[in-house]
């Protein structure tokens, strides 16, 4: 076992991730601890320019509410989650990040982002809410712009590349987060960062469910496999309470290669239809006033969409196909007297339709290739994924935060009274949250996840202000914890070589069969795709059991190098928002976003007792999880 | 493999302490074998096909092949990424070719300008009102709900 450096750094702020909501976080803290004489420390466990979940680009803006020139309202917007969500959103939260998005997406096209635009100089819209961009270096500009407000404002030093964040570092006595610790990723380095606040935005979770493809597509999960729970298990450990951690996201898309489909339904008015031709969404429109109101609203809920499709191939009437021939040539009709002109549109859509997955799934593109699909001449799979924790989505999973002193009702202000009223604090004194860290505000997406980021940033400068203590940090739990972070690094070297195979020996557990088996049982107990969406309480039951084994085989974890120990603290987090979701849904007894998760034995929404959040808390004193019902309080909209 | 490293033309970033595979991939796949002066990917089964290594490389020498365990064989997409632009080259499996060109940014590389302009209306750390706002709203004043 080699010896780790202790590396200690103090700061005042410290952001945790290099995502959309970290890069706008850095950016809103860069201004305003210039302007307080604050330092801000940023520490991404990969490297800026494309961490997180828009590494790979994206070719559309979700959020965009285009308010100043009147052609939405915010009070538009809260409705539309509102309604997505069947009930369930934190209004102010939503209406806050909308009345920010605007401003964060027109900082993006001044900083080289190219937004298509129509011949008016307009942005051109994919759908209500959503713009289409040339997203290819979407990251790359936003992690750039961030890094120019941090540099500009003239701090040094102030970015850790390729440092895993495991644990929050705690004053538990006064519910206060102190930093946070990790291990270099590259170096036998181990870090402290100590810190008068912290903001958590390490992402979502992928790989917590075992997903379609085991093999070398184990890999092309919708949403990118290094997103591993860690938010949530840094504000879970921390003691923060959470809500609708039951609210996971299933998307459907391009089967296998999970392209985007936004662009197919909303922008090219593409049908999807059954193995018989039948639309689903016409076929099985009766069953929609059972969801009602929000059966009956419009837009129709995701989850309900994704329900009704699921329906069809549980009824065996699958594939269910896109209908992009039948689209691209509904769109190139009007010019089908003018050859030139029709040639002209075909290219053009062929282009538009190629970009679409060139910007953000580029194996789409290839499974395309692949298969001799050309969108215009044939029609493509599309299929429900498996479930994925993003609360900035269609999915709502993250922790209760604090919202804005001028929105947030006076029912939920009254929880922070007592720690302090400061936007997005969790329920733990000096820790903040934003992006897919912060729960029951979806639809956010990349831009709404970055202008929470600025929220955030500045509520937590606004804590420091007001809290600027040095943390107070006991060496011994640091000297603890350091043993434990690197414990499967000591549990390799001190058993390995009993077996001829690294990986197989009586004493230890590798991380990825130990990932495995996590999706196995989440698979199987908790709804998953082999169990066709579907659970019960007995199933959740045992479910539980065996992730209790599981929790304590985690002590056995074994890593031979840095990269393995990496895995193996990100396969704990993800046993944790595993275990936080299955109490969750275990809780809630209906079946409320049926295409998303079912349970057997609760199969109807139910108005009269589960419109409400379901909150959790983990005691890090006791280990004991508390559930709890939270009235949910709609805004005046 | 997804992506993989084509021998002949990778050069170990010229011995650097860390090759440009390495320093982007976001999954921390990518390793450099000193003792070869070649780049691998550890865990193939673990790769997004994000395509940024491949992107990033100075000699071009990693490529993506697909997903075995779903796409059928023969297909390539390949990226060159310029400053202001990026041509695909996709090549299907009955050997069809197609090229697209699609802008990628409009500012310099690395001029983004971060308040770009826009002034803060305010002084107050309590107000909700975030640097660059009002004016970066499009409107005078930041929207707020008569409670």
């Amino acid at each position: 076992m080699p010896n780790f450096e202790t590396v200690v750094v103090d700061t005042d702020l410290l952001i945790i991730g290099g995502g959309m909501s970290a890069c706008g976080a850095t950016f809103e803290a860069a201004y305003w601890a210039k302007k307080n004489g604050l330092k801000v420390v940023v520490v991404d466990k990969a490297a800026m320019d494309r961490s997180g979940a828009v590494a790979m680009g994206l070719s559309a803006i979700n959020q965009y509410i285009n308010y100043a020139k009147g052609v939405n309202t915010l009070e538009d917007y809260v409705k539309y989650v509102r309604q997505d969500l069947m009930g369930v959103s934190r209004e102010d939260l939503v209406y806050d990040i909308a009345r920010h998005v605007d401003s964060t997406v027109h900082l993006f096209e001044k900083w080289g982002l190219p937004i298509w635009k129509d011949e008016q100089g307009n942005y051109v819209n994919e759908g209500r809410w959503q713009i289409m961009i040339n997203g290819e270096s979407y990251k790359v500009i936003v992690a750039e712009a961030a890094k120019n407000a941090m540099n500009e404002a003239g701090f040094t030093d102030w970015l850790y590349e390729r440092v895993f964040i495991v644990e929050p570092l705690m004053d538990y006595d006064n519910n206060k987060c102190l930093g946070g610790v990790g291990f270099s990723v590259r170096e036998n380095k181990f870090y402290v960062f100590k810190a008068k606040a912290t903001i958590a935005c390490m992402g979502g979770a992928v790989h917590v469910f075992r997903p379609r493809s085991v093999g070398e597509g184990l890999g092309r999960a919708w949403y990118p496999p290094w997103n591993a729970g860690s938010t949530a298990y840094f504000t879970i450990r921390a003691g923060a309470e959470m809500t609708c951690q039951e609210v996971r996201f299933i998307p459907v898309r391009f089967k296998d290669g999970y392209g985007p489909v936004g662009a197919w339904f909303l922008l090219f008015k593409s049908r999807a239809t059954n193995a018989f031709g039948e639309e689903y969404m016409v076929t099985r429109a009766d069953e929609l006033p059972q969801w009602a109101p929000y059966g009956t609203g419009k837009p129709i809920p995701a989850n309900l969409r994704n329900w009704l499709g699921m329906e069809d191939v549980m009824a065996g009437k699958g594939p269910i196909y896109m209908r992009t021939e039948e689209a691209i040539a509904n769109l190139a009709a009007k010019y089908k007297d003018d050859p030139k002109a029709f040639k002209k549109k075909m290219k053009e859509l062929e282009a538009e339709a190629w970009e679409d997955f060139l910007d953000m799934t580029i194996s789409q593109s290839l499974l395309w290739a692949g298969m001799n699909i050309q969108p215009e001449e044939r029609s493509s799979e599309i299929a429900a994924a498996e479930p994925y924790f993003i609360g900035s989505h269609s999915g709502a999973s993250g922790a209760w935060v604090c919202g804005p002193e001028d929105v947030m009702p006076a029912e939920y202000r009254k929880q922070w009274e007592p720690i302090g009223v400061y936007n997005h604090m969790t329920t733990v004194k000096g820790l903040f949250t934003a992006g897919d860290g912060a729960g029951a505000s979806s639809h956010k997406f990349s831009s709404g996840s970055h202008a929470e980021g600025r929220i955030a940033a500045k509520g937590a400068i606004a804590y420091i202000l007001d809290n600027n203590v040095a943390p107070k940090v006991d060496d011994a739990v640091v000297a603890k914890m350091k043993e434990t972070i690197l414990a499967p690094m000591a549990r390799f070297e001190q058993f390995h070589a009993l077996s001829s195979d690294p990986d197989i020996n009586p004493n230890f557990i590798k991380p990825k069969m130990f990932m495995f088996r996590l999706q196995k049982i989440m698979d199987e107990y908790c709804a998953g795709v082999s169990s066709q969406f579907t659970t019960n309480k007995s199933l959740l039951e045992r479910g539980l059991e065996l992730l209790g084994m599981l929790k304590e085989d985690s002590e056995k974890l074994a890593a031979a190098d840095l990269h393995e120990l990496m895995r193996a603290w990100e396969n704990t987090h993800r046993m944790w928002i595993a275990e936080s979701h299955l109490r969750h849904v275990l809780f809630r007894e209906e079946s409320r976003w049926p295409g998303y998760y079912y349970r057997a034995d609760f199969p109807k929404m139910d108005e009269a007792n589960w419109k409400c959040f379901v909150n959790s808390v983990w005691n890090p004193k006791t280990g004991e999880w508390t559930l709890k019902k939270v009235p949910i309080i709609n805004l005046p909209v | 493999m997804p992506s993989y490293v084509i021998l002949e033309k990778c050069d170990g970033c010229k011995g650097q302490d860390k090759t440009a595979c390495m320093y982007i991939c976001p999954n921390d796949l990518m390793v450099l074998d000193k003792e070869k002066m070649k780049a691998w990917n550890r865990a193939p089964e673990m790769c997004w096909e994000c395509y940024n290594c491949v992107k990033i490389c100075p000699q071009q020498a990693i490529d993506v092949r697909a997903y075995a365990d779903f796409v059928p064989m023969g297909a390539s997409v390949v990226p060159l990424r310029g400053s202001e632009d990026i041509m695909w080259t996709v090549k299907f499996r009955n050997g069809q070719v197609k090229r697209f060109k699609f802008p990628i940014r409009t500012t310099p590389e690395g001029k983004a300008n971060p308040l770009a302009g826009f002034e803060t209306g305010t002084d107050d750390i309590k107000s909700p009102i975030l640097c660059t706002e009002p004016a970066s709203t499009g409107q005078a004043t930041l929207p707020t709900l008569k409670k």
